[in-house]
């Protein structure tokens, strides 16, 4: 949003920044948990999903947000409750902090921050913070493994994710996200430039590595190991009514969201469409009109990630937690490393 | 030692003493979790009390009784024709199969034989109670593993069998439809057209949950090798059903035993796997919904016509006798020992059932498995709360 509002006032400036990150966690947070969790899984398991608040139920989740918000907010005795009620804000501002790097039009950004790949992998492991105080202050056994779960698996699963945007940031020799959407957009292939270059032709098992410790990361099925409603009852969460409960509820939606952002920011092109199409060459020569329809476009590449992530959660089974620890070490991170390998080595070559 | 001087002595004992501290300091504690009788995994409310060391499980010893409803005793209190609706009660899943072996170890005391058309209902029943109670096995298996959409499947087409049942009987869950020397009534039309139908259905469920659950790599790597149940000790625990055919033990009560009903009159096959892990025992309920669907099919194309009850006076008196009858339920070998004094009820019932001794071996199971696979066991094991408590 900078872009477009630099000549305001710096607290107007503030308070936009904050009013459109609201926006930029809470429309997508919203909206895949009613497309995906209410109607989409609903329809995977031949039932109807929500249908009376509001047309096809599209007001369940205000009903939902009310009931929430009307409940108790109850901490056990032994809890200790200074850490435990400021654990659900620090999973969130995980999220808050993790789009302020997202670009979302030429000019439609919150920060252009240089090296904004690191800043996103940086702070995207503030939530483990979190979920780990959230398992140790509930005084609950069943909290506390799923905490010590959630830690072991997030950090496992941070390295492959780190591994696999390397290979990105070599190919687009920047770790601006920004000029990373530009890269892949000016880009051609084999002189070709009718696609743009998206990484994800050339990326793909960084893509698919990517994903996959996104899913880890959201500990969404195959990896709610953390969660494991049948095992843990809820794990970190068990504890957790009310207001508190609908912080994580809605983070880890966000979350989904802003990595499935993230995503498509590095693999699939972010806001931009191929700048051949309308005769552009660089960020310079863009029309004002791409900074309505960017957004757009990211949230449609948004809502196809998050669609897949959503489609494996509601069909896999759950990993075991050292079946979850080998996997990483043993396939993911090592193949991540033979693919930065293959990128150094063509980059150089061609 | 000996070779040591005084002065050395002291500080190898002293830097023993030492060590020693450290170790006592560095010592971790085990801990102990109680799984139950509130937990979302036990399906009611039975207790897991495991000791844990990090994930793994030291000591595990489960702790029944919680829904114990007395069965046995109020069975005293009533004539044998009241008991029935009693024991529907113990294998609430598929409650038919209760009253079979319990009625007919009345009728083995009373010397009267059902009539044919009564014992193949009976047997037809006895099989679809069978679909409806393993279906939701195979269902639930996925929400224990954490898949959620089987379970799903699963009561949309258990709802077709429940109908089923529902239909001959009355009653979608605790039928009380068997009575000494034959059925409550007959078929209702359109009942073998209808049964027909849902057959071919439940095998395509099957289809549908082999592939989701039993070709998945992760299902595999869950289930494959975890929870081993030798074939000797599952002997020796006295476990039935699936649970003993999965560690390759190729008995059936129902093609083992003669008794008055039709499941020697048709082909059908006993499955086994030599395992003996929860993947084995999960495969073989999957296989013996299919065999029931054929089971059930093959006894509406033979069902034979006359009446369905026998010569029965108005008012049941046992003769004075002892009868033991047990039959392959859903979950296993579930029998009646059944004492009569020559009155109108029973003077002693105990009933033997299936889960009960299912979930004896599971101190010996969970020892030394993760916390996860304490769940995968327990739902391989398949058990029911009312079938353990009575």
């Amino acid at each position: 949003m900078l872009g477009l509002i630099a000549d305001v006032s710096y607290w107007t400036q503030s308070l936009l920044r904050v009013f459109g990150g609201i926006v930029a966690i809470l429309l997508p947070a919203g909206t895949i948990v009613y497309v995906f969790l209410f109607k989409m899984m609903s329809f995977m398991q031949s039932r109807l999903g929500p249908m009376e608040a509001g047309p096809f139920g599209s007001l369940q989740l205000f009903a939902e947000v009310g009931k929430w918000l009307q409940k108790e907010d109850l901490y056990p005795e032994r809890a200790d409750r200074f850490i435990f009620k400021m654990a659900p804000l620090i999973v969130l501002s995980s999220t808050f902090l993790l789009v302020a790097v997202v670009p979302f039009g030429p000019d439609a950004w919150f920060t252009n921050f240089e090296a904004g790949v690191f800043y996103a992998l940086a702070v995207s492991s503030v939530s483990v913070l979190g979920i780990l105080i959230a398992g140790w202050a509930s005084a609950n056994k069943y909290s506390l493994l799923g905490g010590l779960r959630a830690a072991g698996q997030l950090i496992a699963y941070e390295l492959p994710m780190v591994l696999a945007v390397v290979g990105v940031v070599i190919q687009a020799g920047t770790m601006n996200l920004q000029q990373i959407v530009v890269a892949q957009n000016t880009g051609s292939i084999f002189g070709w430039a009718g696609l743009g270059n998206p990484y994800i032709l050339t990326q793909c098992v960084g893509f698919v590595i990517f994903m996959i410790a996104v899913q880890a990361e959201l500990t969404q099925a195959p990896f709610d190991m953390p969660i494991a409603e049948s095992e843990l009852v809820s794990g970190y969460m068990t504890e957790y009514s009310g207001f508190r409960f609908l912080i994580f509820f809605i983070g880890e939606f966000a979350t989904a969201g802003v990595f499935a952002f993230i995503a498509s920011v590095l693999f699939l092109g972010g806001w931009g469409v191929p700048f051949s199409w309308f005769g552009w060459t660089s960020i310079d020569s863009i029309d004002n009109w791409m900074n309505v329809v960017g957004p757009l476009i990211m949230f449609t590449k948004m809502m196809l990630l998050v669609f897949v992530i959503m489609w494996v959660r509601f069909s896999y089974p759950r990993f075991r937690e050292d079946q979850l620890q080998r996997f990483a070490w043993k396939s993911l991170i090592p193949l991540s490393l033979v693919n930065i390998m293959a990128t150094s080595v063509l980059k150089v070559a061609f | 030692m000996t070779m040591l001087g005084d002065r050395q002595q002291l500080a190898y004992i002293a830097s023993q003493a030492a060590d020693a501290r450290v170790n006592v300091e560095l010592e971790t504690e085990g801990m102990t979790l109680n799984i139950g009788p509130q937990h979302p995994a036990t399906h009611g409310t039975l207790r897991i009390i495991a000791r844990l060391d990090g994930e793994q499980v030291v000591w595990a010893e489960p702790s029944c009784g919680y829904m114990h409803r007395g069965y046995e005793k109020l069975a005293e209190v009533r004539t044998f024709p009241q008991v029935t609706a009693l024991v529907n009660r113990i294998d609430w899943l598929g409650s038919f199969a209760n009253e079979v072996p319990f009625i007919l170890a009345a009728e083995e005391l009373m010397g009267i034989e059902a009539p044919p058309r009564a014992q193949w209902i009976r047997t037809i029943l006895f099989e679809l109670s069978r679909i409806a109670n393993v279906s939701l096995f195979l269902g639930d298996l996925g929400v224990q593993l954490g898949a959620i959409t089987p379970v799903f499947f699963a009561f949309r087409d258990r709802e077709y069998v429940l109908n089923l049942i529902e239909g001959a009987t009355g009653g979608r869950f605790h039928p009380n439809f068997d009575r000494i020397g034959g059925l409550k009534d007959d078929l209702p039309a359109g009942f073998i057209d209808e049964t027909r139908v849902v057959m071919r259905k439940m095998r395509k469920f099957c289809d549908e949950i082999e592939g989701l659950l039993f070709g998945n790599e992760i299902f595999e790597a869950r289930t494959r090798g975890i929870g081993v149940i030798p074939r000797d000790l599952a002997l020796q625990y006295g476990l039935s059903g699936a649970n003993l055919r999965g560690s390759g033990v190729d008995w059936d009560l129902r093609r083992d035993q003669k008794l008055p009903m039709a499941w020697d009159k048709v082909d059908w096959k006993v499955w086994t796997h030599p395992d003996g892990d929860s993947y084995a025992r999960c495969w073989i309920r999957l296989q013996e919904v299919r065999e029931s669907t054929l089971i059930v099919e093959k006894l509406l194309d033979s069902l034979p016509s006359g009446p369905v009850m026998a010569k029965v006076p108005r008012i049941i008196k046992v003769p004075e006798g002892e009868a033991w009858v047990s039959t392959e339920n859903p979950l296993g070998e579930m029998g009646y020992y059944v004492v009569s004094k020559g009155e109108l009820g029973p003077f002693r019932v105990k009933i033997r059932s299936a889960s009960f001794n299912n979930i004896s071996i599971v101190p010996w199971l969970l020892k030394g498995v993760y916390v996860p696979d304490i769940i995968t066991i327990l739902a391989s094991l398949y058990f029911i709360l009312g079938d353990i408590d009575r």
